[in-house]
């Protein structure tokens, strides 16, 4: 059987696994729409929330992203690992207590304002949009692989099944779905880094691998890893300098951190679990099952790096057997070129491929000098295929390759799905419901949500098409969405029991705009190309602030605002601030 | 001031000391060790690790994981003393 059969039959047994648990867990209420009927178990709302939270940018572009980045691309890690501390400790018991089924419906109720609670809604869709776009992206990516057809045409396939799949689950039939969806995901991404663990340093955990000496030798993989970038112009890996600056390493760490506290589709995770203390408990077992992919990500990424340096360049660099010759390029390269996330150019002409840093001028004019090199010869080395191409990099067996896949598509759909619920409950039941149409029925609710969801899809997919940049960071400008407007103003909602309506409207405004402008400014105009005011670069950026992270000080902006208009404006209302006391204490005897 | 509000402000009060504590260490775990001081750390090393990228891309993941534990099971015993725990 060829690899293309093997891939779509792996990749059609999950779609059916899938399919098949969406039926049988069918929702047959709003309580159970919404909320999955406040059922769940945490350990099994904890695996829920990790494969809905780790996206396809978690499962394809992180590990990518930290290959090229180094050292740096811990600002990744840490920011989407370090949120959940904010979540457990700051958020998610006292949202699980007050107990209604969305995100604005909280703001809406605890700062007694119809405004504030539309306020809320935009905040949430402008993220969750901008979240989709990655996943669409990483959809279309996988599907593109398996498929070996045009990145549109793989993008489409995605829309398709991810528009099945987010129309027939409701909460509760996504979260056992996710459950699937983390089994499938966490295999397909720890089986073959454990292999390539295996292969380059005997150890079979790749968070100690990652650590230890290479196969029969006595040098460390990272040392030898940090020595081969040097000798190709590169900044050592394990290095602090190179990659970003330290300014933007700590705001974008930030910036993840709050933002994933504030993401409306992994809170409403916590509304499902029983109780409080389920809620504590239950994010810390979401980061116990994230955690497991992301100490790995670092070894996959490293690995990954060593690998693809070291299948170009076989030997001594600067010889001629030093380099890999065009036509003995392995098979895996051949099916990459296809996809066009890879291209070659042989610039001196010798039939052999050369990569290296060409950026680095004192190198590049040396390696002219010295080797003959006119340039770096991978011309096209999209981060995103790191892991899809990984297993083929390191020679794995074909059923490796399909898992990856299968992986793949299976982080990009939970999470697509968690988010497409987030967008249509926030219409059907934020906007339709809770504003402009009290008396809609239960079924005109659920009709408004799918017409919603479907016409985010066309709008994501769109842009999937024609992307901002490589999917993680697109996902990182919506989750300095996230940081910037909403969880500022939940934390106020709980922590200052005299913040008022008009003091979280002015906050949320004033960190949404900011930080949509900053965006905007480098990224085009709604992220369509050739609408940028600025060039995306260092020199161009304010005080050397990367979009990126933003949301940080977006953050702040929202703090300060809220705190001026509070102090200027009337306090609420008794019942609000009784409402206050209420949601800190988990249990109360005389609920008012 | 009844004696329910006085016990709910010592609860409050026990409750925000609890969260300082743990999210000075998330602060410095991360963005100290992390960041601010990984590259001196970076002179020391533990297996083939230098420590402060083990700290950024390990380390702290894993004391992250044990601050939630340690603050829900201080959160039940806290809940329990001042009698608001869920049965």
């Amino acid at each position: 059987m060829d690899q293309q059969t093997l891939s779509l039959l792996v990749v059609g047994a999950t779609f059916a696994l899938y399919i098949g648990i969406a039926i049988w867990a069918r929702a047959g209420s709003t309580s159970e729409f919404y909320v999955a009927g406040r059922g769940v178990n945490p350990i099994a709302n904890g695996m829920a929330t990790a494969a809905d939270w780790m996206s396809a940018a978690s499962f394809i572009s992180m590990a990518g992203l930290i290959a090229f980045l180094g050292f740096t691309g811990g600002a990744y890690l840490m920011g989407w690992t370090g949120g959940y501390v904010l979540m457990a400790l700051l958020l998610a018991p006292y949202l699980r207590k007050f107990g209604k089924f969305t995100v604005p419906e909280f703001i809406g109720d605890r700062f007694y304002s119809k405004v504030a609670r539309v306020v809320a809604v935009i905040s949430l869709l402008a993220m969750s949009i901008t979240y989709v776009i990655g996943q669409m992206r990483g959809v279309g990516i996988a599907f593109s692989n398996i498929l070996e057809v045009p990145l549109a045409i793989g993008l489409l396939s995605g829309m398709a099944v991810v528009f099945i799949y987010a129309v027939l689950g409701g909460m509760k039939g996504i979260t056992y779905t996710q459950i699937a969806q983390y089994v499938i995901m966490i295999f397909a991404y720890t089986v073959p880094a454990v292999f390539i663990s295996l292969t380059l340093t005997g150890q079979v955990f790749p968070q100690i691998g990652l650590g230890s000496t290479l196969q029969g030798q006595d040098t460390y993989l990272l040392d030898a890893l940090d020595q081969t970038m040097v000798d190709l112009g590169f900044t050592m890996y394990t290095a602090t300098e190179g990659g970003m600056s330290m300014l933007n390493m700590f705001l974008l760490t930030l910036a993840l951190m709050i933002g994933t506290a504030g993401l409306p589709h992994v809170i409403i995770r916590f509304f499902t679990v029983p109780r409080v203390r389920d809620a504590r408990k239950s994010a810390g077992w979401a980061l116990v099952f994230i955690g497991i992919l992301y100490t790995t990500a670092p070894a996959v990424g490293a690995m990954a790096i060593w690998n693809l340096v070291n299948t170009v360049h076989p030997g001594e660099i600067g010889t001629e057997e030093g380099h890999l010759a065009y036509e003995d390029k392995p098979a895996w390269m051949e099916r990459w070129e296809q996809t066009g996330l890879l291209a070659f150019e042989d610039k001196n002409e010798d039939g052999r491929i050369q990569y290296y840093n060409e950026d680095n001028e004192e190198f590049a004019a040396m390696a002219e000098e010295e080797y003959g090199w006119e340039g770096s010869e991978i011309v096209t080395l999209d981060r995103d295929i790191m892991v899809l191409a990984n297993p083929e990099i390191a020679g794995l067996p074909g059923w490796v390759i399909a898992l990856v896949a299968a992986g793949g598509i299976a982080a990009a759909l939970s999470t697509a799905a968690g988010l497409l619920l987030a967008i249509s409950s926030a219409i059907s039941h934020d906007l339709l419901k809770g504003v402009f149409m009290p008396r809609i029925s239960e079924q005109g609710e659920l009709l408004a949500g799918r017409i919603a969801m479907a016409c985010a899809i066309l709008f994501a997919g769109y842009l999937g098409l024609n992307p901002p940049g490589f999917a993680a960071e697109v996902v990182a400008l919506a989750f300095g969405l996230a940081a910037a407007s909403l969880f500022p103003t939940l934390m106020m909602g709980i922590f200052m029991k005299k913040m008022n309506k008009e003091g979280a409207i002015a906050g949320m405004l004033v960190g949404l705009v900011t930080t949509l402008l900053y965006i905007f400014t480098y990224k085009g105009w709604f992220f369509f190309s050739g609408t940028a005011m600025l060039p995306d670069t260092e020199e161009y950026w304010l005080f050397g602030v990367n979009p990126t992270g933003f949301g940080a000080i977006g953050a702040v902006f929202n703090f300060v605002a809220a705190y001026i208009v509070m102090k200027l404006t009337k306090e609420p209302p008794q019942h609000i601030q009784e409402l206050v006391e209420n949601v800190r204490v988990p249990r109360t005897d005389n609920p008012s | 001031m009844s004696q329910e509000d006085l016990s709910r402000q010592a609860y409050w009060r026990a409750h925000l000391r609890l969260l300082a504590i743990c999210l000075a260490i998330w602060f410095f775990v991360s963005f100290g060790l992390g960041i601010l001081l990984a590259a001196p750390l970076n002179a020391f090393s533990i297996g083939g690790y230098p420590l402060g990228f083990w700290f950024a891309q390990q380390g702290a993941i894993y004391t992250f994981i044990v601050l939630i534990f340690v603050y829900a099971w201080r959160m039940n015993v806290l809940d329990r003393k001042f009698n608001v725990h869920e049965e």
